[in-house]
Parts: structure tokens; sequence; C-alpha cells
């Protein structure tokens, strides 16, 4: 159930945090910057405030549209707006660019300040926690001492997690949807497949191809390509596509015979035409250093003692890269632990990507959930 | 307990579903301490479970594997979790609860020696309530030829849930082989009446406290 009722028209606003910032893998930032959208009003208590955490490739537009610009919609509007699930008639929502990120947040493609030229390659290694850390500071910006919730999908599921560990008393709720507590070898091995890709494309140059005009289109291209296929179900594709033929017959070349390389390609064009190389290698980057329970020799359970939000966690039933069974992993840990937790394993069809859908039942659960949070 | 305090009805007529709920809810409740920690298997929208918070203090967590029901439960702020009772328990700990409660449900599974054993392994005592099927207007109506339709089996032989068919007699019979120890039972008639002659025969609805042996 999801009603046509968008934010509007948006402008991406600039947090400047001026001090450095040390990093988790031992690398600082002499000052970085922040790209963040809001929606909605912050009330009187400062209580009503929900974060949403990007997965690889969103951004901190995540509702409504640019002035002007066709087809800007942000990447979460059908859950996000005024009598949306995530109703921004009850909630301020913060959308954030991850640090290092290429849409506007201090990334591989900013200036370095001290020596005046882009980072490109010597961008240190980000980390889920350090995510975390900087949104920390943008909440202080905002005067948000408590998030009502912090909400993400896949990648930024784990963001929402981490903030629920690193500032437990700053988080009243995690929605945590297509998550995981970490990375599996086969999730790892994907992530190396892609940056293989970008790493070893001849324009990627040690990762300073932009300071040569130069962008590795090639690596980011099959990242994205392998990337899209993991992100969908085999029934999904096989209804979707099947064995259609783009022209009718086969080619015996290798050209375009199939509808599916039509669509792989467009997708790995579209994404290489606009994503950052480096970026892409350190989002995956951080994806697969995500590990709460390693500093307690995996132990989950241990881990989470120090949670104190509720939860809810949702996975989806077609979902094989963040399977139902990994969420399952942090909602027996909650229990463990004797924290709130709802989980809601949805029939999808659509794999990993059924997060940005508005899967009815999917919504509905969501929208429940929100509404009982009490501001 | 005084179950004087759980008829609800002069015993005129037979508790309406809605009072026959109140009345599972109320023996269930009075078995457990206030505070504790409790698992319902079958949770449905969590009406039992809010019951037991509202009355007694009880945290815990619902099991349910029906997504209306699921999200019934989040709608009412129940804690539920969404896996399937008969294969999904692994990842429960052992005597992580001090009660697994089966609220009218035990006769819609199918692994009914695997949820007991999983119900007393996760908890340390197993609260089990369930429909009669040879309390006495049953008989009548499988003598007359049919399939029994009551207050406590509201349903056709053709649209039931239900896919295990037990009496009192059967139940004990199972928990002595699987060396369950009973530890109390309840027994009532369709007006909410405590039945003591005869259970298997007179009572409609069966209560259970279990333990392991």
């Amino acid at each position: 159930m999801s009603f046509d009722n968008s934010v509007g028209i948006v402008a991406p606003q600039r947090f400047c945090h001026d001090a450095p910032m040390l990093l988790k893998g031992g690398g600082r930032l002499p000052a970085f910057e922040l790209a963040f959208e809001t929606y909605g009003a912050l009330n009187a208590a400062r209580s009503n405030a929900v974060l949403v955490c990007h997965a690889l490739s969103g951004s901190h537009h995540v509702a409504g549209i640019y002035a002007d610009t066709p087809d800007s919609e942000g990447w979460w509007d059908n859950l996000v707006g005024p009598g949306k699930p995530l109703d921004t008639e009850k909630f301020f929502v913060v959308g954030v660019n991850n640090l290092g990120g290429c849409y506007g947040s201090t990334g591989p493609l900013s200036q370095n300040p001290e020596s005046g030229k882009r980072y490109g390659a010597d961008f240190p290694m980000v980390t889920v926690e350090d995510w975390v850390l900087s949104q920390s500071r943008l909440a202080d910006h905002l005067g948000i001492d408590t998030w009502a919730a912090v909400i993400g999908g896949s990648l930024g599921g784990m963001q929402a997690i981490e903030w629920s560990l690193q500032f437990p008393e700053r988080i009243r709720h995690v929605v945590a949807i297509a998550s995981a507590p970490n990375l599996s070898a086969q999730n790892i091995a994907f992530n190396e497949v892609a940056r293989q890709a970008i790493l070893t494309d001849p324009d990627f140059h040690g990762g300073h191809y932009a300071s040569r005009g130069l962008v590795p289109t090639r690596g980011l291209r099959l990242a994205r390509m392998m990337g899209h296929i993991t992100y969908l179900s085999d029934d999904q594709m096989n209804e979707k596509f099947g064995r259609q033929l783009r022209g009718g017959g086969l080619n015996f070349s290798y050209d375009i015979d199939f509808e599916i390389e039509s669509y792989l390609r467009h997708q790995g064009d579209k994404f290489a035409g606009f994503f950052d190389a480096n970026t892409y290698l350190l989002m995956t980057k951080a994806l697969d250093y995500f590990d709460p329970a390693r500093v307690c020799c995996g132990d989950l359970v241990a881990a989470f003692a120090p949670i104190r939000a509720s939860f809810l966690v949702t996975s989806f039933s077609t979902d094989w890269r963040f399977s139902p069974a990994r969420s399952r992993e942090l909602v027996f840990a909650l229990m463990q632990n004797r924290r709130h937790v709802a989980y809601a394993e949805i029939d999808c069809d659509a794999g990993h990507d059924s997060f940005l859908l508005d899967n009815a039942h999917y919504h509905s659960v969501l929208r429940a959930y929100l509404e009982n949070i009490k501001l | 307990m005084s179950l004087n305090s759980l008829n609800m009805t002069s015993g005129l007529n037979p508790l309406t579903p809605r009072e026959r709920e109140r009345f599972d809810f109320a023996v269930i409740a009075g078995w457990i301490p206030e505070g504790r920690h409790v698992l319902d298997f079958g949770c449905g929208d969590g009406r039992l479970l809010r019951y037991l918070r509202e009355t007694k203090s009880i945290t815990g967590y619902g099991v349910e594997i029906d997504h209306e029901s699921v999200l019934g439960c989040i709608r009412n702020g129940i804690d539920v979790i969404q896996i399937d009772v008969e294969g999904g328990l692994s990842g429960f700990k052992d005597a992580s609860f001090s009660h697994a409660i089966i609220s009218q449900a035990l006769q819609a599974m199918h692994g009914t020696e695997h949820v007991l054993g999983e119900m007393l392994r996760v908890a340390d005592e197993a609260i089990v309530s369930f429909p009669n099927f040879a309390y006495r207007v049953n008989r009548e109506a499988i003598a007359a030829g049919h399939m029994p339709v009551s207050e406590d089996l509201p349903y056709e032989w053709y649209d039931t849930p239900n896919v295990r068919f037990f009496t009192i007699a059967d139940f004990e019979a199972l928990c002595a082989k699987l060396g369950i120890v009973i530890r109390e039972r309840l027994a009532f008639d369709v007006y909410g009446q405590s039945v003591t002659e005869d259970p298997n025969l007179n009572g409609s609805l069966a209560f259970y406290r279990l333990g392991r042996g």
C-alpha cells in the first residue's frame, strides 16, 4: 500500500567537518564534507529523526526530485514521503552520502586540502564504523541526540546495526533489511572479482585515472554486470528475460544474442558512466571488513551485548546474496541478549534487490513497525 | 489458582469464541509467574503475549510462520520471529526461556514429537492447550457418522487447519513414551467449567504443564 505522495522538490545540503578524523584502518582525513538531504521537519523534542543509510551504490538522495532534472527521483522514494511507510509527516528523515562516496561527500574524487591534489587512490580506507562515526558528527550538527530509528538495506543495514553498537544510547530502533552480521566467503569472493575487474583495467593506473582524464570503464562495467546478477534471483531473471533473443535469431557471434546480455551491458554501461571506480573499491572493502563479532572471537551474542535499541529485521525469500539465514543470525543473537526484535521473512521473487521494491506486504511490515515508534 | 476465577459465564451457555480465548489466556497466565521470559509457538497475531505482558509483565517472543499473523504481531507491538516451528528452532539456545507455550496450535503442527522435544529443550517448562477430540459431543458426532464440529473444533473436515487429531488419553500416552513429565493437567467443558471426572470424555479443552523427565 503506497501513496503517490512525494516529498516534492528537494535540494542537497553540505556538512563541513573542519577537524581531522582518524579512521579505523589507520588512515586520517584532515577534514571532510558530507552531502545530505532532509525530508519532513524535526520536532521540538528532536525525537523524530530517522537516518536512512545507503547500500553500495546509493546516495543521500533518498526521496523527492531535483528541480528541472528529469528522472531524478530518490532511490527509496517509494518508501519515504508524506503518508508513505516512512512517513515524513511523522518523521524527520535524513539521507547521507557516505564518506568515500562519489555523490558529493568527501571521497577519492575530492581534493586533499593538504596536498591540493585529488585523493584518487590515496583516499584512506574507510569502514562501516568510520561511516557511523562521521554520521554521528552530522547528527551533532543537526541537533539530533538520538535517532528514533536508523534504517538501511544490505550495506545500509550494516550501518544501522553498527549505530546500535557504537552509539547504543543514541538510537532507539534499528530497521535492518536484507542485511547480515558479516559477509560470507562467497560474498567476499564476488566483491573480489568485482575489484579485480577494476584493478586490472588498463585505464585504472593504480587508482590515479582521474588526474589523467581517464575512467576504468571496462572494469567498472564488469563489476556492475556481475554484481547485478547477484542482486537478482534465478527465477526472476528467467521470468523477465528467459532465453529471449534480442534480434529474433541466433547470431553465431559474440554480439548480443540474448536479452539478458543486452540488459547487463546496458546496466554496466550506465553505471560506468557515473560511478567512481575508487569509490566502488572502497565500498566493497567496507562490506568485506564489517564483522562486529570479530572482536569477540566470532561470538555475535557477546558482540551484541552493548545494544539497547529495538530491532525490526527483514529478509527476502529469494535473496541469496544476503539470505534469510544471515538475517536469522542477527535475530537469534538479539534474542539471546533479550532485545526487542521482530523478524519478517518476505516472499518476494526479486532477490537481494527486493528491498528497493514496493512489495505490498514488505511495505505493510515497515509501515506497521514505524507507526508504532513513539516519539 | 481458583478455578472459579476462570469461570466467565453463568454456565448456561457455551463460551463464545472471544470468551474461550480469554479463558485460554487466563489459564496459561495462571501458570506463569510474574516477569518470566517465554516463547509462544504459533503465536498468531500476538494476543496471548500481549495479555501476558499486560497482566503479568511477562516478556518473550512469538514464533509464527503465517505472513498476515506476523504483520498482526508487528502492528500489536509484539516481538515476533517469522520461522517455521517445525524446522527452524535450532537457533534457539537450550533453556533460554522459562516457558514454551503452544496455545491451541499443536493439533495444527505435523511434527508433534519434534515440537514437544524442542519446547522442553529451549524452556524449563512447556504449556500446551488443545481441543480434546474424545470429548462427548465429538464422540456423538462420530457415532452419528460425521466428523465433529464444535465450539472447540469449529471447522469442517475440508477446511480445518488441524492435521493431528488426538485425545487427552493419546496425548498422555505420547508424553509417557517421550519421557515427558506431566506436572499439572486441567480440563474444561465448553461452558468453561472445570472437569475432574473422566476428563477424556467430559473435557473439551485440555491444558498441560509439562517438564523434562
